[in-house]
């Protein structure tokens, strides 16, 4: 269940649009703060939150890609291997990942520390290759940078 | 040319009100609210303000649809969508000029009668949340933004709606879905937003740097306007520059700046002093061009002649060491992967490619490949609820029209190029 708190939170979301079904975007966002992911729980707090039907949350959780169907690590990988992150060498480092944490595609280190996704475009394409780390963006990588980086998120 | 759109960007502190107020930003405010909103529309026309999405649609023309439905309230949606891989040309903008955009949205929701705004952010671009929200309370704050804007009773609210990782929600009445909280895929046309739009209502959608060219024609003019860069689609424009470049990065110049210039004097040319090979020039779903056809002004009437198009200006560069197979194969990936299912041509057509690919990619490839590449993507063209499908189709037949014998090398060889 959602706290009051929260609740509220939703319900302030809802006054920004003309219809409570608007705020299911950010709701989920919302609930996956909260939950971590979207479980049965979380989908079904949302549909209580905003009033709809259970189907409808997961129909509409469930195309979006930044909606996560299973528990995520503590810190989040957003790895782009788009074309331009592709050619300067995006993947050299998802070998890297794979080599050095094990980590693939949706997967998680053993220790909860990381999950990775493999990205379509970030919008990084300037500092290709180009990665999102929780919310932070770190470009023009190497697997040496890399390294560097995961090593200060524990 | 002196830079409008990227204005002020090197300044760390440029997304704060205080210094977009003291480079004379949100006059233009007050300068557009002494006409009335028919002649901010005219005005915009008269300048000959093309929509910097990538369809080039005629501002004006949108907005005096939308202005001219008697139906009340009408929505103004801002596009920040920005998915196109090798696109993030909004990016700095968004980050570090927002209060531009906000400027932009408040003159152009007068215009058409719109008293609501929604910027409609990918998610993929977390810190441009903060700012942007960061941005919309000061402009509230100052009466920019409310029920009585500069005290003329003028009302405009906005707020940002964060998309959640889907590509095709960029192409406009997706959108819109999105915004309503569905699954982003696109409505049947017509009815057209600027009537049946947001909540049923007229809605406009425009891209972000065409709304930040509004309060640009506002204070030099239309005609001063007209006169920036190519005649019949005028105005700065942004040109995103990636892959194997010395200079990667957003470089503002006036429309129709060509290729070649975009890429050797203003990007610093090929990185490494190496060969370039071929030019992606506006974003992944349009065709590529090969090295020897990139003197071409980049602008929306200029391009399609050339074999192309401007798309979101995104200019994805290749070096002679880069395998076009590969790069169409992992397009391929990325189309698969956005389409919405809607559609069957897209949804199965996207997949058939792909796995075609992946095998000659893999040194799989049989005789009759190509054949078979070429007919499912005559078959997706024209033939897709949306231009997502287009895409797809249109990066295969420009790589194969170009570079046919790459794909037939790797058929016969039975192996990986690179």
């Amino acid at each position: 269940m959602l706290s009051e708190t929260v609740l509220k939170e939703i319900e302030e979301i809802k006054a920004k649009y003309p219809s409570a079904r608007s705020a299911l975007l950010p709701a989920l966002y919302v609930a996956q703060r909260e939950f971590g992911w979207q479980s049965e729980k979380a989908m079904q707090a949302v549909a209580q939150a905003l009033n709809l039907p259970e189907a409808e949350v997961r129909g509409t959780a469930t195309f979006y890609s930044m909606y996560k169907h299973k528990p995520m690590g503590r810190h989040l990988i957003q790895l782009c291997t788009n074309v331009s992150c592709m050619i300067l060498g995006a993947e050299r480092l998802v070998d890297f990942l794979k080599n050095r944490y094990g980590l693939t595609q949706n997967g998680t280190t053993a220790d909860g520390r990381f999950s990775l996704v493999i990205m379509e475009c970030i919008g990084g394409c300037d500092m290709a290759p180009a990665m999102l780390l929780n919310t932070d963006f770190y470009g023009d990588l190497t697997e040496e940078k890399i390294g560097e980086i995961l090593g200060g998120y524990k | 040319m002196e830079n409008f759109l990227l204005k002020n960007i090197e300044n760390p502190d440029s997304a704060d009100i205080e210094e977009y107020l003291k480079i004379g930003g949100y006059k233009n405010i007050a300068k557009a609210f002494e006409l009335e909103p028919k002649a901010i529309i005219e005005e915009v026309k008269k300048a000959g303000l093309r929509g910097r999405g990538g369809a080039g649609f005629p501002t004006a023309m949108k907005w005096s649809f939308a202005a001219a439905d008697p139906k009340f309230p009408k929505y103004l949606l801002c596009n920040a969508d920005e998915g196109e891989p090798g696109t993030f040309k909004d990016r700095p903008i968004l980050e570090k000029n927002p209060h531009l955009l906000i400027e932009g949205m408040v003159i152009s929701g007068y215009a058409l009668g719109a008293e609501y705004g929604y910027i409609y952010l990918r998610g993929e671009y977390p810190h441009a949340k903060d700012v942007l929200n960061k941005a919309i309370s000061q402009a509230y704050e100052k009466n920019y933004l409310g029920d009585n804007i500069l005290g003329k009773s003028i009302k405009f609210h906005l707020a940002v709606h964060q998309g959640a990782g889907a590509y095709i929600c960029g192409e406009e009445t997706a959108l819109i879905e999105s915004l309503e909280g569905k699954r982003g895929q696109p409505r049947t046309r017509p009815p057209f937003p600027v009537n049946v739009g947001a909540w049923a209502m007229p809605t406009v959608v425009n891209n972000v740097e065409t709304l930040c060219n509004i309060p640009y024609i506002i204070s030099i003019g239309s005609e001063a306007y007209s006169q920036i860069g190519s005649k019949d689609c005028p105005g700065p424009k942004l040109y995103c520059v990636s892959g194997c470049v010395e200079k990667p990065g957003v470089y503002e110049l006036p429309m129709g700046t060509s290729l070649k210039d975009i890429i050797f004097n203003h990007a610093g040319g090929i990185k490494g002093g190496k060969k370039l090979k071929a030019v992606i020039p506006g974003g992944i779903s349009t065709p590529v061009l090969p090295e020897s056809m990139i003197d071409c002004p980049m602008d929306f009437s200029s391009m399609p002649k050339h074999g192309s198009m401007l798309g979101s200006g995104a200019v994805i560069v290749m070096d002679e060491s880069v395998c076009m197979v590969k790069v169409t194969y992992r397009a391929l990936k990325f189309f698969e992967h956005e389409s919405c299912g809607k559609c069957t041509p897209c949804r199965e057509g996207t997949e058939w490619l792909r796995k075609s690919l992946g095998r000659i990619e893999r040194g799989e490839g049989r005789e009759g490949d190509i054949e078979l590449l070429q007919e499912i993507s005559e078959n997706i063209m024209g033939k897709t609820f949306c231009p997502l499908g287009d895409g797809a189709a249109g990066v295969v037949l420009g790589m194969l029209k170009h570079f046919k014998g790459e794909f037939e090398e790797k058929i016969k060889a039975k192996g990986s190029r690179v």
